[in-house]
């Protein structure tokens, strides 16, 4: 019909230009893709997903496909900053100065704190991924004040799984959708494990699997469950609790499972007058040396009708009943304790609380506990376990699992999250085929190893910290507390009010160090964290007090640094910026010694490689980190004489070692003189380029009989001690019954040889140190008038955006340039309010005006909008009339970071009282239309930033072609 | 549909210009048949000038339509298929014609070519008025089927728009023959202003008809069919571009129900009744024409404004214009 | 006769935008790029894409489902849009069904979007030339890339794999065996457009449960002697009959 196209969709669009494909790992979120980076003639032509790495098979996500347009942004840092002498902090007034005056500012500033007071420094950092080397530089710097994200993300997560089972969702483990019939998601919107939690989604549903969403809002991953289950926020304590009943009331508990791999059968010392009450009881058996949890507890055996040592040959315990020792100590197994703590939350109760019919519950605990029961699976895979007792098979029963935020970032997280444990527990999914599996170096005793110093001494000018920043209490000796329980920490983490802080509690630096509660800081060094804004509760506030003075005019916080790579709001607020290089132009690893990107069948670590030269003086923090060691002379970096050990970066990476000789460094693959070993050994010079040839990961994959049962796989176990992935080999029993938590609540009862809680906090660590699971309503709920705030108001992540990151992204910030706040329909309705009408959302804590939009996918009691998709206006190279500062906002403008005044006048952190976790989705809120009148725009609203030195003028036309054909 | 300025004068301009040769041609067949006294050459070849001047005013404004106007000329390539190729064709081709037509009189080069049995001398002129007057209604019919072929445009879809295309450009045409014969051939006037008015009535039934059967359409996609989905509720909550896309700016007029409804009444005064009236009126007072004129051309505007804002795009479906 | 068409299985389409990026940037600088943006960093951004995914709500809460829906040009088999170009820019290619437009000779008259009931194609306001889905014809023949490269931006991007690529005049082919046996089905049929492309529908899992399952013998209650036994004391036929 039509003659020839003059237009040749197969010619090469520039002629002889010169094409190479580089191999790195995407950053644009923290899943940590393996990408193919094609360049055209230098610049960025595609960015596709590696089709043989472990991670993403090839695919890729929005964000991953939008990576040009972050490289290339006008947002972008080019330059060191400092804030113009004579201008007001937050001004965003900026001069250009060297990196060479950078480091001295620095190296000066920072080598009198250590010389003096090295608790004066803190280095918090956000949604990095190089927490080793940053938890490294501060323990060697000597402050305790050190944390990442973690704190105000998902610590209950981590906590409240690895306190009961050894591992958790996360980086750390999740649901073996391959193998799973019956997948239940709670809580989640677009977790960590980004693509490939997708790619084993459709597959899932695809082979038939059955996938129920909880969920207040169908979104996202929801939208394809087979069954939605909207539930009130908060609440899903009480459905997990119900459902476990149930379980528990229809025999629906995978028995075997419960007695041989849990403390189920252990008998509890009920003697309410002992120091040992609420403790297993532990025969006279000798500790064994180096024992971290000795087998020396028992069972009541059915057998004998005895108490005999648990996992005794022959031996069955009872799980239910009450027994009395010899010696006359009342005793019950853990599991008869746990049937009396469920016994009244019956499904009808937690109608109640969750808006979820009793009939629902009812059923979804029979669909879980006859999936898990009835179509188990047997896999010809013959394993050891940690009693020597050989298995031909390993069993799975095929009900699994993912929680997030959903469950975390509630105030009584902890305790749901070990509901949820518990009952994945009961069906018998931990590392099993299609249940919950652990990835490398997980699973961990319980708790982890490492711990914090104990002790205010550990800090010590001029020297580092004696312990690590970051650890795991596992009974109140651990806190790192002063002699009179005052916290050590400036975030007050591992201290009284939150003992199992174990990511550290970066949404209090900012008011506390203002505060000077517990003490002043000199320096506060933000590492990709944009505090001023989305990861900072209370806005508006914390904006006002990173500006606030002394009355001798200094600012009350002195001196802050931010290391960023874009125009974010936290910048304007610094005296000095560090303009970090993207993903696309340094080394970074995934380590091991962090959070890797492990797989069900072993460890994995990752590297990033330069695939572009960096822009302007952008400089990668990691080498800023090295330099600055180097320049204080921290013994990591530099000899006893003070000088360098490492050139740069990518020396470092290869040549540290975490002791000499010890052969573990930052990363597993290709150690040893000529890359020959794995997990340890030698630093290998050619590391780097053996990563580059290979797709620039590590996969370890374990022997099959090493992949499954791993708490109790006595081959794993002592694979992993071997290779010093753990320090121990001893089974990981789940803690079905927490006698952490019970150590906490005997000391709080003045009971045992611990320390005890100040007067003050007794009763709040007797109350939430419960070692059962049990429902209460969040912190925030339970402070809140009910009545005037009926609804609750909650976040989600967008597929589509991460956090602050992607506004500036040319392409992504089409897709959510701004957002709005989903009301049910009848909710809005009943609110007068109509689709598209501008309202105020208002908290105790305050106001925010924003649009509307019906939606029949929330809950009626929740409010929602996508996360951190609202940005101040300017921020971000943005011109000041953008949709994301005129039409966006922000909910963290009514989220307090501390909870309503205590009657005591304490000021507790809006968190969990256990972890610490920040408490996002507490919040309670009203919703009404605004006058007429009211501007068409949202609030509050900032003064607009301004733009740096350095920053380009953004185009208002934007033709991006690579390699420059126009 | 988004009424674009370029498109509203193209096909005003045009119509008014084939219009105003209807009207001049029309006189000359009368003339010929010694119906109507002839009129001086330069009637008709001033005329011609006039309507050229309209249609080249529409060509120029089909230019701004165009994202690669230097590129136009490809244009032509599709007359099998295209409707908008064959306009192109056409449109050249009836204003060359017109051009000659108009030169033939102006130069008095006007040979008799054929001599009927009757004795009726057939001139160069009335051959090139012919072919001029076919191509008129080609043009006519090609710059309607542009609309009235897209099946899923039904407000457009149907003879009606053909019908009116011809009855609106021939009204518009025949008002500015009467203004310009009330300058050049007063004693010319009333037949132009007669047939101004009968077919000025005739456009007015003709709209009528369109507007009333467009009233009653029924969407023969609905949301449903759209996705697929077999739910009497279903609601877009985002259609993938917040910022708007080409789908929303192009199908959408953005303006009001309200503006969309008084736009209606407008037009149809604007471009009948009042015409009318004037028209009538004119026929005494010939100033009042030129008013008749003016008046029923906004009016055309306003009604090819309603025109494409009337017709609903069923790739709105996709586009609900919220987030 | 070859017809090339994506499937797209909302079944498991969360909506994630990656087949929306994923093309726009291997297209903005492919043979048909730049796709324009304007006002990239300011109000309403807006610009050039081949590929969106919308979000519909279906029924009323609780009973409502969340449903992503991602569109580009369907490469319809019959297509309207093609016909109305006046200049031929707009075509079919005969070997393999792709609807494309000719850059260079597309007069920007925006025709054939109108012709498109589907709203795929997208005016390149700054090129001023026609652009939509080309089913990256720039990957799918390129003998340098790999094999499994082969495909189209997005299909090799979609997460979950919910788009699938092929021949839907091949009975053989993937994408014919899942329109035949997943409920593959066009959109607005009622145009006789024969869109190419294809929408597989949510397929629903449930399980049934029977009351007896839930009493088996292998009960573990029964171990421990938990099973509710009525107390010797209550009630029994025993107390009443007497045979
Ligand atoms: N694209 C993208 N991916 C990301 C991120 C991003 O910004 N963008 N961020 C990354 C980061 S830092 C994190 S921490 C993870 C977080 O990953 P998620 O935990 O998946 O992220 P959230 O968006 O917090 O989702 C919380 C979900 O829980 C639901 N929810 C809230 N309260 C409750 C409740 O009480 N009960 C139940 N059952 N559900 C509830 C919300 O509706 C929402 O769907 O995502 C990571 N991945
Ligand atoms: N309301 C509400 N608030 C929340 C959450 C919520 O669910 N609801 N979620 C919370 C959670 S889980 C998290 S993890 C936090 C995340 O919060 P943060 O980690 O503080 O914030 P981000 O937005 O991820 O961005 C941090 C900074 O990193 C910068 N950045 C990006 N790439 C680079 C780089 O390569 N180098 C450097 N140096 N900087 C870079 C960005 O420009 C940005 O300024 O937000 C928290 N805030
Ligand atoms: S999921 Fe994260 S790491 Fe993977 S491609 Fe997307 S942005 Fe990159
Ligand atoms: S979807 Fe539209 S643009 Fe694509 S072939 Fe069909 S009619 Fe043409
Ligand atoms: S815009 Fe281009 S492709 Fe579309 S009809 Fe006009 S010339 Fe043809
Ligand atoms: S086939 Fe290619 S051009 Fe078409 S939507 Fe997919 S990536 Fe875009
Ligand atoms: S990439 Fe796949 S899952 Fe994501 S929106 Fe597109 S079709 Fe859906
Ligand atoms: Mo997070």
């Amino acid at each position: 019909m039509s003659s020839t196209p003059l237009h040749d969709p197969f010619a090469p669009p520039v002629a002889d230009a010169k094409t190479e494909v580089r191999n790195t790992t995407c950053y644009m979120c923290a899943c940590r893709c393996g990408i193919r980076v094609h360049l055209r003639n230098g610049e960025v032509r595609y960015i596709d997903g590696n089709p043989d790495h472990p991670l993403n098979n090839g695919v890729i996500c929005a964000k991953g496909s939008s990576g040009i347009m972050k490289q290339y942004s006008p947002a972008r840092l080019t330059r060191p900053l400092r804030r113009k002498p004579g201008s007001e902090r937050g001004a965003g007034k900026f001069e250009e100065i060297s990196w060479e005056e950078t480091f001295s500012i620095l190296a000066e500033r920072l080598g009198k704190i250590r010389a003096t007071d090295p608790k004066k420094f803190a280095l918090f950092t956000g949604r990095d991924q190089m927490q080793a080397l940053t938890g490294l530089f501060a323990r060697q710097f000597g402050t305790p004040n050190y944390a990442a994200h973690g704190g105000f993300c998902s610590v209950n997560m981590a906590a409240g799984m690895i306190y009961t089972i050894g591992g958790s969702f996360w980086e750390f483990g999740g649901p073996d959708l391959d193998r799973s019939k019956l997948f239940i998601m709670i809580g989640t919107a677009e977790d960590h494990h980004s693509n490939p939690l997708k790619i084993a989604l459709s597959k899932f549903k695809r082979e038939g699997g059955r996938f129920i969403s909880i969920n207040p809002v169908r979104t996202g991953y929801s939208a394809i469950a087979d069954e939605w289950v909207p539930i009130r926020p908060g609440t899903d304590g009480a459905l997990l609790l119900a459902i476990i009943h149930e379980i528990i009331a229809l025999g629906l508990y995978d028995r075997d499972f419960l007695v041989r791999y849990t403390n189920s059968g252990q008998l509890v010392n009920l003697d309410a007058e002992h120091d040992e009450f609420g403790m297993f009881v532990r025969t006279e058996v000798p500790e064994e040396e180096g024992c971290y949890d000795p087998q020396n507890k028992l069972w009541w055996d059915r057998n004998t009708g005895k108490a005999v040592v648990t996992h005794s040959e022959g031996a069955d315990p009872f799980l239910f009943g009450e027994f009395r020792l010899p010696d006359g100590t009342p005793v019950k197994p853990a599991f008869q304790l746990l049937q009396e703590r469920v016994k009244d939350y019956t499904p009808e109760w937690a109608e109640q609380i969750t808006g979820i019919p009793a009939e629902t519950i009812h059923r979804l605990a029979h669909e879980m506990g006859i999936t898990a029961r009835d179509q188990k699976i047997e896999l010809p895979i013959a394993w050891t376990d940690s009693w020597g007792k050989e298995h031909d098979t390993v069993t799975g029963n095929p009900v699994s699992f993912h929680a997030m935020r959903g469950l975390a970032a509630h105030s009584n997280g902890f305790q749901t999250i070990r509901a949820l444990s518990i009952l994945m527990t009961l069906l018998g999914t931990i590392d099993r085929p299609g249940g919950f599996r652990h990835k490398t170096p997980f699973p961990r005793p319980i708790p982890p190893c490492a711990r914090t110093p104990n002790d205010p001494r550990a800090v010590q000018p001029n020297t580092p910290l004696d312990g690590m920043a970051l650890g795991w209490p596992s009974d109140p000796d651990d806190l790192f507390v002063n002699p009179d329980g005052s916290p050590v920490r400036i975030d007050k983490a591992f201290s009284w009010e939150y003992p199992l802080s174990v990511h550290g509690m970066m949404h209090n630096v900012i008011t506390n160090a203002w505060r000077g509660d517990p003490y002043k800081i000199d320096t506060l060094l933000l590492f990709m964290a944009n505090m001023a804004w989305n990861s900072t509760m209370n806005t508006g506030e914390v904006r006002k007090m990173l500006t606030d003075k002394e009355e001798s005019g200094e600012h009350k916080i002195p001196f802050i640094v931010v290391c960023d790579a874009f125009h974010s709001e936290t910048t304007a607020f610094a005296d000095l910026i560090l303009p970090d290089t993207t993903y696309l132009e340094r080394h970074d690893v995934m380590s091991m010694l962090d959070r890797p990107i492990s797989e069900f069948d072993g460890p994995v670590d990752a590297v990033r490689i330069p695939v572009l030269p960096s822009t302007g003086e952008c400089k990668p923090f990691q080498e800023v980190l090295i330099e600055l060691g180097t320049r204080l002379k921290l013994p990591a970096f530099a000899t006893k004489e003070g000088q360098r050990k490492y050139r740069d970066y990518p020396d470092f990476i290869v040549n540290w070692e975490t002791e000499p000789g010890s052969g573990i460094g930052f990363l597993a693959g290709w150690r040893g003189k000529g890359g020959e070993k794995f997990l340890r050994g030698e630093p290998n010079p050619n590391q780097w380029e053996m990563y580059a040839q290979n797709n620039c990961v590590y996969h370890y994959k374990l022997p099959r009989s090493y992949q499954y049962m791993r708490n109790w796989n006595k081959g794993y176990l002592e694979w992993s001690q071997r290779n010093r992935i753990t320090r121990y080999a001893e089974p990981i029993l789940i803690h079905l019954y927490s006698e952490v938590l019970q150590k906490f609540r005997l000391a709080a009862q003045g009971r045992g040889i611990t320390r005890k809680p100040p007067a003050h906090l007794a009763k709040r660590i007797e109350t939430y140190f419960d070692p059962l699971p049990f429902y209460y309503e969040p912190l925030e709920t339970q402070a809140s008038d009910k009545h005037r705030y009926p609804l609750s108001a909650l976040t989600q992540r967008p597929m589509a955006m991460y956090h602050s990151w992607d506004s500036q992204n040319a392409w992504l910030r089409q897709i959510h340039a701004h957002n709005y706040l989903y009301v049910n329909s009848r909710t809005a309705q009943d609110a007068g309010i109509a689709d598209g009408d501008w309202i105020w959302v208002e908290s105790q804590w305050g106001k925010v005006r924003c649009m509307a939009r019906y939606s029949e996918s929330v809950e009626p009691g929740t409010v929602w909008t996508w996360n951190a998709i609202g940005k101040a206006a300017g921020a971000w190279n943005l011109s000041p009339d953008a949709n994301e500062s005129q039409k966006g906002f922000l909910l963290n403008h009514l989220i307090s970071e501390e909870l309503p005044d205590n009657p005591d006048g304490a000021r507790y952190s809006n968190s969990d009282p256990i972890t610490g976790q920040a408490a996002w989705y507490d919040v309670r809120v009203r919703i009404y239309k605004t006058e007429v009148g009211e501007p068409e725009q949202t609030s509050p609203q900032f003064e607009s930033m301004k733009r740096y030195p350095g920053m380009s003028e953004p185009p208002g036309w934007l033709a991006y072609f690579a390699g420059n054909k126009k | 549909m988004k009424p674009a300025f370029s498109v509203i004068f193209l096909t005003t301009l045009l119509g008014t210009g084939q219009g105003l040769f209807l009207a001049l041609f029309t006189h000359q067949s009368y003339a010929l048949f010694g119906l109507l006294p002839p009129q001086a050459d330069s009637f008709y070849g001033y005329g011609s000038a006039l309507a050229l001047l309209f249609l080249a005013g529409g060509l120029v404004a089909s230019f701004f339509h165009l994202g690669r106007p230097e590129r136009a000329w490809r244009s032509a390539a599709q007359w099998r298929t295209s409707w908008l190729s064959r306009e192109v064709i056409a449109l050249p081709a009836f204003m060359g014609i017109l051009f000659m037509y108009g030169a033939s009189h102006l130069s008095g080069l006007d040979p008799v070519l054929v001599t009927l049995p009757g004795g009726l001398n057939i001139n160069a002129t009335f051959i090139l008025g012919g072919i001029a007057t076919a191509l008129a209604f080609a043009l006519f019919v090609c710059t309607a089927m542009i609309y009235a072929c897209l099946r899923f445009l039904r407000e457009w879809h149907s003879p009606l728009t053909v019908i009116n295309y011809i009855l609106l450009g021939s009204a518009s045409g025949f008002t500015l023959a009467a203004v310009f014969s009330g300058i050049v051939a007063p004693s010319q006037t009333n037949f132009f202003g007669g047939w101004a008015i009968i077919i000025t009535l005739l456009a007015f039934a003709g709209r009528s008809a369109s507007l009333l059967r467009n009233a009653r359409l029924k969407p023969k996609s609905t949301m449903q069919t759209a996705i697929g989905i077999k739910h009497p509720h279903i609601v877009q909550m985002s259609q993938g571009a917040m910022g708007g896309s080409f789908n929303t700016r192009e199908f959408f007029h953005a303006k009001s129900a309200t503006f969309l409804r008084a736009i209606k009444p407008t037009f149809l005064l604007l471009a009948f009744v009042i015409p009318l009236v004037l028209l009538a009126l004119g026929m005494f007072t010939p100033a009042l024409l030129g008013v008749a004129f003016i008046l029923q051309y906004i009016g055309l505007l306003a009604e090819r404004w309603f025109f494409f804002a009337e017709a609903k795009h069923p790739q709105n479906l996709y586009y609900q214009w919220r987030s | 006769m070859t017809q090339l068409a994506l499937v797209i299985d909302l079944n498991v389409c969360v909506g994630c935008h990656a087949c929306v990026t994923s093309c726009k940037e291997w297209n903005t600088s492919g043979s048909a790029g730049p796709l324009c943006d304007e006002r990239p960093y300011q109000a309403d951004p807006t610009g050039t894409f081949f590929n969106r995914v919308q979000t519909f709500e279906v029924g009323h809460y609780p009973h409502s489902e969340t449903l992503h829906f991602p569109k580009s040009c369907l490469h319809c088999e019959d297509p309207p849009c093609v016909p109305v170009c006046p200049t031929g820019a707009s075509y079919k290619r005969e070997e393999d069904g792709i609807v494309l437009v000719d850059y260079d000779k597309c007069i920007g008259c925006k025709y054939c979007t109108w012709a498109c009931p589907y709203g795929a194609r997208e005016f390149d306001e700054k090129q001023k030339v026609m652009k939509k889905c080309t089913l990256c014809v720039d990957r799918i023949y390129d003998q340098s890339l790999a094999e499994i490269d082969r495909k189209p931006s997005c299909v090799k991007a979609c997460p979950t794999s919910a788009r699938l690529f092929g021949d839907i005049h091949d009975p053989e082919s993937a994408v014919s065996q899942a329109i035949r046996e997943d409920g593959g089905y066009a959109l607005m049929p009622e145009w006789g457009t024969h869109p190419a492309n294809h929408y597989l529908p949510r397929r629903k899992t449930k399980l049934n449960i029977h009351n007896d399952e839930l009493e088996r013998a292998d009960n573990p209650l029964k171990v421990d002697g938990q099973l509710p036994k009525p107390g010797k004391g209550e009630p029994s036929m025993d107390d009443v009959s007497a045979w």
